[in-house]
């Protein structure tokens, strides 16, 4: 019997998890323009990421193939973050010393630009506060999913999936 | 509780006209479109029903019109199926007594409704069977015995995977609305709250018996019948496992999602299959905290992208942990979850208490398969489909020459499949009755080949040897 992968056991995928199974953009790239990042590792029959690509750089010969980014292609537009049907995709962007994760929101109440929320970890536990620079509501969004863009500190680029919105 | 406000549901639209039913003579308002188990459930009334010897409470379990536990005498007729049935204004809701209510004159004369092809169930299979059965040039006449059609789909508030043109990345609530539409632009004749309750054969024609509105009686005569009438969710054993506040997955969703009911404070869910996961990320979205999801696999069944979206959120997923036992007074209060070994024997000492007011099983379901094994189809128990299944070919034809099945009654899948299945199925009908011209078969070939293109991965690998099963059996 195969080995069971962690990230099957509990639930979440760590950063070397996947970087062993789709490759990790360079330091260049990520400062560049912001760059679409699947954590989508398991063969499913699914394909909207690749078919909305303007520039054809979601990687799938198969339906059921796993979606790699070809990161040199991908313009940033953010389509694949807002159709992904299991909300698997983001954008991950380095500017100075800050970076700027695009993530699908799909709970009340949407942060406004601006708002200060606080940064939820894989596991959903808080690792930090970070700053909404941007939101594509949901109207707007082409997969009826809202996205926003959160500005968090570099090092917790590839640990921040998820926001808390916290009202007085 | 009813829920205003939600990020992808509005419920406020819904709620126009404001109706008045009586429990227990006790008035009780609740929104037109309201089933009366929904209406009840915002009211605060969990218990709907009794056991008949020991009196044990029992609450909504299946919500979709399959099981027993919310039967209830609604103005004076017996063991009506509160679940699915609408409430009216003045209407009078009391305890079960199973009784014989007064003969009326109605039985003797059932209304018969004719068609080429008689589809029963509207969900997502159904629907394209009865599109694709009309498209391809048959009469079709559609039965459901839910108020309202879409099957499941209409309580499925996330995306869908597959192909964009197999409605991927649409959500279900959505694809339930242009698949009612497809059916109403070709004024397909629809019963809803129709239940089917048996199938007979006349000469050339099969009769499906229906009740309508637990009242009237209809016979829907036709030369070709598809039973797509789903599935139901399967219930495991554990101390006080029918208390009330214990629910399958998909009544939950139905009293949140189609209802705006919010089902409870805090939440346990049995069984970390998509059903399980898609249902947390629903729960969380409705404002309802959930404490944990157990599953007794050492892994996570369904698709890790529906894991990681709550476990973002923070809910842990405890794989080889199951329940142990529901504790409260009438309802459920708290869940005792353990650790289980390799056996799937509980480990003593790992037993923890969770302060929960619902608990979800999704543990999976089985198909319904009542009406084929009536009509005489052969059934074989293939567990990769779900359990017992009825024998049929490639054009989803069962041994019953003429009776075609498509979507979870034929094996536990998905909606999308369920699509793929409907569409050759009716299309299937309209060939065997020579309604249909031969250049009908590409379409079935093409929807074949769509099907095996989904099934090819991982997740459709256990499908395809259930299938070969089947068809060894055919």
């Amino acid at each position: 019997m195969m080995e069971i992968p962690n990230y099957l056991r509990r639930g979440y995928i760590t950063p070397d998890e996947l970087f062993s199974i789709i490759p990790r953009p360079s330091e260049e790239r990520l400062r560049k323009r912001p760059v679409a990042i699947p954590e989508c590792p398991q063969q499913i029959p699914c394909t909207p990421c690749k078919e909305i690509c303007p520039v054809n750089a979601v990687m799938m010969d198969h339906p059921n193939d796993i979606p790699k980014v070809d990161y040199e292609k991908c313009i940033g537009c953010s389509l694949c973050v807002q159709v992904c049907p299991g909300l698997a995709f983001f954008m991950i962007h380095y500017v100075g010393d800050k970076a700027r994760i695009t993530m699908p929101y799909e709970l009340l109440p949407l942060p406004e630009k601006g708002e200060e929320v606080i940064l939820l970890n894989r596991v959903g536990e808080e690792v930090g506060k970070g700053k909404v620079l941007a939101i594509v509501p949901r109207e707007k969004s082409k997969g009826d999913t809202p996205i926003i863009t959160v500005e968090v500190p570099i090092e917790l680029a590839w640990e921040v999936r998820a926001i808390k919105v916290v009202r007085k | 509780m009813r829920i205003t406000d939600h990020p992808i549901l509005d419920f406020k639209k819904k709620r126009t006209r404001k109706v008045t039913i009586y429990y227990n003579g006790k008035p009780i308002e609740a929104y037109e479109g309201e089933t009366i188990a929904a209406a009840l459930h915002a009211a605060g009334v969990r218990t709907l029903n009794y056991s008949r010897i020991k009196k044990r409470a029992r609450g909504l379990f299946c919500a979709i019109g399959k099981c027993s536990s919310c039967l209830m005498t609604v103005n004076g007729i017996p063991n009506v199926r509160t679940c699915i049935t609408l409430v009216e204004d003045g209407m009078k809701i009391e305890e079960n007594k199973p009784v014989l209510p007064p003969a009326n004159s109605n039985g003797s004369k059932a209304k018969t409704v004719k068609g080429d092809i008689i589809v029963i169930g509207g969900g997502p299979a159904g629907l394209m069977a009865a599109i694709s059965a009309h498209d391809a040039g048959a009469k079709v006449v559609l039965i459901d015995e839910n108020p309202i059609l879409g099957g499941q789909l209409v309580k499925q508030t996330h995306k869908f995977f597959g192909k964009r043109e197999q409605f991927a990345g649409i959500r279900g609530i959505k694809i339930a609305q242009i698949l009612e539409e497809e059916i109403r632009k070709r004024n397909i004749e629809t019963f809803l709250e129709t239940s089917a309750v048996g199938i007979f054969q006349e000469g050339n024609e099969k009769i499906v018996v229906g009740v309508r509105k637990e009242k009237e009686l209809i016979e829907f005569r036709g030369k070709a019948i598809i039973v797509a009438t789903g599935a139901m969710e399967r219930a495991i054993p554990f101390e006080n496992n029918d208390l009330p506040g214990i629910y399958g997955a998909g009544a939950i969703q139905t009293l949140m999602n189609t209802y705006g009911i919010k089902p409870g404070e805090k939440a346990l869910i049995v069984g970390a299959g998509n059903v399980g996961l898609i249902l947390a990320y629903q729960l969380l979205q409705a404002g309802v905290k959930v404490e944990a999801i157990v599953e007794a696999m050492p892994k996570i069944g369904g698709y890790f992208v529906h894991a990681a979206k709550v476990r973002r959120l923070g809910v842990p997923i405890l794989t080889r942990h199951t329940i142990l036992r529901a504790e409260g007074n009438g309802k459920v209060e708290r869940a005792v979850i353990v650790e289980i070994d390799e056996n799937w024997n509980p480990i003593p000492g790992t037993e923890k208490v969770l302060d929960v007011d619902l608990i979800a099983i999704a543990v999976g379901l089985r198909p319904s398969i009542e009406l084929l094994q009536q009509a005489g189809c052969q059934i074989r128990y293939i567990r990769e489909l779900g359990g017992h299944v009825a024998v049929r070919d490639e054009w989803m034809e069962t041994t019953v020459r003429g009776i075609f099945v498509a979507g979870d009654t034929a094996g536990i899948e998905e909606a999308t499949t369920a699509m793929l299945e409907g569409r050759i199925a009716g299309v299937a009908a309209a060939l065997r009755l020579g309604i249909a011209d031969e250049s009908w078969v590409r379409e079935i070939t093409k929807t074949q080949k769509e099907l095996e293109e989904f099934r090819s991965g991982p997740f459709g690998k256990h499908i395809v040897e259930g299938i070969k099963k089947l068809l060894e059996g055919s």
